[in-house]
């Protein structure tokens, strides 16, 4: 549904995208993530055709968003950064306002607003301004306006910035349900949304993705590696022996303390090395107080990915 | 143009929301009635049923309130961020402009008409010769929409209101006066001709007298259509920064 090809965008001096690349198929939910100036909303507003790229280019459901911009906004429900709407209006007036700049005849507009309002749950405020609404109500409106024609793509940046953890957690059952009929691209800073809504995940840093795949792969290590830990008692040479057992990449000694000996072994995530480690050691008669891999954050992998170079 | 007209409907209702269209429409009425009546050489030291002096400042009058109008055309929509959704919804840079315009022109238009019972009001004193009226509010109409055309533009280049409200009246100052015989008398003679051409107020001048020429139409209508097509290529323009 949407092809993004070496896309690259600077503002004057400051690189906002660096040689960007990746798809999105069919009805998947891709969590874009990256600290503040990653080039997140920068690669939303280029697929919404707000802004363009200085090279690279970008297909949206088929169309160029350089030579066919407008069937690409047809194709598009579009929630920028901060939620941005006209705050004089009335919440029913603004959503058919945006309905008929899409020219939707009016009965289909009725029935739009009907269905969007009960959607993002407006019922209550549909005849109230815009701008008296609270945070959390606006960005509804504005999740509102992005689903009144029914898009296949969704587009959100930030959809649940500035909202209390209640309407997060609304926000974001909405999403999930939003996810299992279209084809969703958020972005966040907050790493559990993403495990919650996000079957994918696309981490950029300075404008380049480090990171693409599951949260879960993500988690696990990109380079396909575990860590295991293992603590002896009454061994002797057990870091020659651990390190001897096939599989094993590697066994850093973490220190000696009443007999007990520590170690983290680095081993394929695939293999279960934890057998071998049993054996090996009851074998030699050995005690084993500990034997469990390293669990990994996505957390982890983000600070990781986004702090270093 | 349908599209065109839905923005237009909506950035018209956002006037009457707020306070701006009836500061508008209040300021307007009460300096034009103030200059007619009590100027110097206003309508009872003329002591004859004319708008002649109306339409006489009706220039200046536009010149100082359509920059308040136009300035914040665009520099508010970028202040509230709504110009990433106008220009993310499917509509042509053409039909955004052209939008935004019909209603600012259509304010303009209902405050031209607001002065109508002022006619109404000399025609009663004596016999009126409605046609300078009528191409005075024609002209007015053109005047005012050019204007527009052109504040509107300059506002699409700056975030600053201030800064455009000071451009877009120093432009139309500009525009206002190249035809004057103040400034034809100084500038070199091969320049006359066209220096004259472009100047806005003697088009208006022409069609005010109360036969309109098309020639003068279609100078409004080209100079509109150009700064509007500049309005387009801007917004455009800006995309690739």
């Amino acid at each position: 549904m949407i092809r993004v090809q070496g896309l690259t965008k600077r503002y004057g001096p400051v690189v906002a995208l660096e040689e960007v690349s990746f798809e999105i198929g069919r009805g998947e939910v891709v969590g874009f993530l990256g600290p503040n100036g990653a080039g997140k909303t920068t690669t939303m507003k280029i697929l919404t055709g707000y802004l363009y790229p200085d090279r690279g280019g970008a297909e949206v459901a088929g169309h160029s968003v350089l030579r066919e911009p407008l069937a690409v906004k047809r194709q598009i429900g579009y929630l920028p950064e901060n939620t941005p709407l006209y705050a004089e209006m009335r919440v029913d007036h603004y959503l058919d306002f945006a309905g008929a700049v899409r020219g939707m005849p009016r009965g289909e507009r009725r029935g739009a607003i009907e269905r969007v309002a009960g959607t993002c749950a407006l019922e209550g405020v549909l005849k109230k301004a815009v701008g008296e609404l609270s945070r959390g109500y606006r960005q509804r409106v504005g999740l509102a306006q992005a689903l009144l024609h029914d898009p296949p793509i969704l587009v959100l940046d930030e959809p649940t910035s500035g909202l209390d953890p209640n309407q997060i957690v609304e926000i974001r059952g909405l999403i999930a349900r939003l996810g299992r009929e279209k084809t969703i691209l958020l972005s966040t800073h907050i790493l559990p949304e993403v495990r919650d809504t996000c079957r994918r995940v696309l981490i950029l840093h300075r404008g380049r993705i480090v990171a693409d795949g599951s949260p879960e792969s993500l988690a696990a290590g990109e380079a396909g590696e575990v860590a295991l830990f293992v603590t002896l008692r009454g061994a002797n040479g057990a870091q020659a022996l651990l390190a001897s057992l096939p599989g094993v990449r590697g066994v850093d000694p973490l220190g000696k303390e009443d007999g007990r000996e520590r170690f983290r072994v680095l081993v394929p995530s695939g293999e279960a090395v934890e057998e071998r480690i049993f054996d090996a050691t009851v074998a030699r008669g050995w005690k084993l107080l500990e034997l469990r891999r390293e669990t990994k954050t996505l957390e982890d992998v983000f600070r990781r990915l986004t702090t270093e170079g | 143009m349908r599209r065109a007209l839905v923005l237009a409907r909506r950035e018209l209702r956002a006037y009457f929301d707020s306070p701006i269209a009836y500061i508008f429409l209040v300021v307007f009425l009460a300096l034009s009635s103030y200059f007619f009546f009590f100027q110097i050489q206003g309508f009872f030291f003329v002591g004859q049923a004319t708008m002649r002096i109306y339409f006489e400042i009706l220039p200046y009058l536009l010149l100082l309130v359509v920059p308040a109008l136009t300035m914040r055309l665009w520099a508010e929509e970028r202040r509230a961020g709504t110009e990433e959704l106008l220009l993310t919804f499917p509509l042509r840079p053409l039909e955004v402009v052209a939008g935004k315009f019909l209603a600012a022109f259509a304010l303009v238009a209902l405050t031209l008409l607001l002065s109508l019972p002022l006619a109404f009001t000399v025609a009663s004193l004596g016999p009126l010769d409605w046609g300078p009226v009528v191409g005075g509010l024609l002209g007015g109409a053109l005047l005012g929409a050019s204007y527009l055309a052109f504040g509107m533009f300059v506002s699409s280049l700056t975030r600053n209101q201030i800064v455009a409200f000071i451009l877009t009246l120093v432009g139309l100052l500009v525009l206002v006066t190249v035809g004057s015989t103040l400034v034809l008398a100084r500038a070199p003679s091969a320049l006359a001709p066209f220096l004259e051409a472009v100047d806005l107020e003697s088009h208006f001048k022409a069609i005010a007298r109360g036969v309109p020429d098309l020639r003068d139409l279609f100078f409004y209508l080209s100079f509109i259509g150009f700064f509007l097509y500049l309005n387009a290529a801007a917004l455009a323009w800006r995309r690739w920064r």
